[in-house]
């Protein structure tokens, strides 16, 4: 029982504190490939390629003034950042990525690599996913500035109209998974058809794929969806108000957010940590490649396509992913009933 | 299902949340006690391209957000109906295909009528 609490414990701590890590790695990443992109070199001078900026940005922000205007409301202004981060901490708790193991003998008992395994896991995601608009609004509304009430309600609606098609999505996967617990999804992918395909749930879902992504996007309030911190427009969108260590929290949010959902596609549709080469108790750094490969995507995206109108991107998510997303649960529901799957 | 998919499995998401809330405001301390304050009434106005805000922001807004927000209301209670169906469907086969399917129809009647009144049309 100690040991378990123990294991526990430091799993919590290992999660939580790769989760920061991440996000800092992430920052990193996309200021350089956007350098790449762009033929630039982007930051370079901090550490070993930059690697230590990051964290240099991080100090920076703490040392800096606080401001808040004086007609925010203080504790809504307060709280919103709290809400944003500990929401997008939160939604990692179910997320599985890797298989249990022992550590090659050092525990008694396999572990298994995920905070918590819940057997509904997939609408514990959901939930807390939907937790996170609620940073965005009271950021927005509490600061008392027309550009970031604009940035606020504009995402809000953003993230309600894509969470629909993104729970169609992930019924279609429920449909062929059987389950709602995201390890047994994954153990379900394992194994390979004529020898050489995955049994990825990619191959059985590439509309499915698509619509989870795209909702993703969107939900993550990442370009080419990035309306709420429209610049050209809204300044900042709901953080304009916010500087020092409370922006830091949004921005870090946001990029929590981003892993959380690349985590969870790969767990969904990329065969989470099963892979070839490696033995399953190594399966983790399978998963680390596939979550990589996606946000590589979202950066990658970020700094290609050009930004949507606001109405066009209303009207993309109610009139084509949502019925796209309707009609691929039915086909999915009549494909797993002819197939037998 | 095991048993170890009890209330008992939610601990330790309870744990991290309240790791993730300690970080936070801690941070968020931390940092208000190392920087500097000195404000003055100008630093303390809401950002407006310097320009002094003549109004308050909280104003009326465009009717289409409550729209939006009662729509996904309605939409969203019927995805999270769907995903019960969605794991048992195994078991319902064709009489669940057939059941989803006069639900989604109820469903698209509504979507239809919303469409042609124009409440997904966002100007």
């Amino acid at each position: 029982m100690t040991t378990l609490l123990i294991t526990q414990i430091v799993l919590t701590l290992v999660v939580f504190q790769g989760l920061l890590l991440s996000a800092a790695a992430m920052v990193w990443v996309e200021r350089r490939l956007a350098a790449l992109l762009q033929q630039r070199l982007g930051p370079i001078r901090v550490g070993w390629q930059g690697l230590l900026q990051p964290f240099a940005d991080v100090i920076k922000l703490m040392f800096k003034e606080e401001l808040r205007p004086g007609s925010a409301d203080p504790l809504l202004f307060a709280l919103a950042p709290i809400i944003s981060a500990t929401a997008a901490f939160a939604a990692f708790a179910v997320v599985p990525f890797g298989a249990s193991t022992t550590f090659f003998g050092l525990l008694d008992k396999p572990l298994l690599l995920q905070v918590a395994d819940v057997n509904v896991a997939v609408l514990v995601i959901f939930a807390i996913a939907s937790m996170g608009v609620y940073g965005i609004v009271l950021a927005g509304w509490s600061s008392n500035s027309k550009y970031s009430l604009l940035g606020g309600l504009r995402s809000s609606a953003q993230m309600i109209s894509y969470e629909l098609s993104y729970g169609l999505a992930l019924a279609s996967v429920l449909l062929i998974g059987n389950s709602m617990s995201l390890t047994e999804l994954v153990n379900g992918q394992a194994g390979v058809w004529f020898g050489f395909i995955p049994k990825w749930f990619v191959f059985l879902q590439p509309l499915g794929f698509f619509i989870f992504m795209t909702a993703g996007i969107a939900e993550t309030n990442r370009a080419p969806f990035d309306f709420p911190e429209a610049e050209q427009e809204l300044v900042a969108g709901y953080h304009t108000e916010y500087s020092s260590m409370s922006f830091a929290m949004f921005f870090l949010a946001e990029y929590i957010n981003m892993v959380t959902v690349s985590a969870v596609a790969t767990d969904l549709y990329l065969g989470g940590w099963h892979g070839p080469f490696l033995p399953e108790s190594l399966g983790w750094i399978w998963f680390l490649i596939k979550v990589g490969a996606i946000l590589f995507f979202y950066v990658w995206m970020r700094w290609t396509l050009p930004r949507y109108r606001y109405d066009q991107l209303m009207a993309f998510g109610w009139k084509v992913l949502l019925p796209l997303s309707m009609i691929n649960l039915l086909v999915t529901a009549a494909g797993v009933l002819y197939f037998g799957l | 299902m095991p048993s170890a998919y009890g209330a008992s499995a939610y601990i330790p998401i309870a744990i991290f949340v309240a790791v993730a809330t300690g970080f936070a405001l801690f941070t968020l301390v931390f940092s208000s006690l190392i920087h500097s304050e000195k404000y003055n009434k100008v630093k303390l106005e809401p950002y407006e391209c310097g320009i002094e805000p003549t109004t308050d922001a909280r104003d009326r807004y465009s009717i289409r957000y409550y729209l939006v927000a009662m729509l996904f209301v309605i939409f969203d209670v019927e995805t999270v109906f769907m995903f019960p169906w969605a794991v048992i469907f195994n078991k319902l086969l064709l009489f669940g295909l057939i059941e989803m399917m006069v639900f989604i129809f109820i469903l698209v009647v509504g979507y239809y009528y919303a469409w042609q009144k124009g409440a997904l049309d966002w100007v």
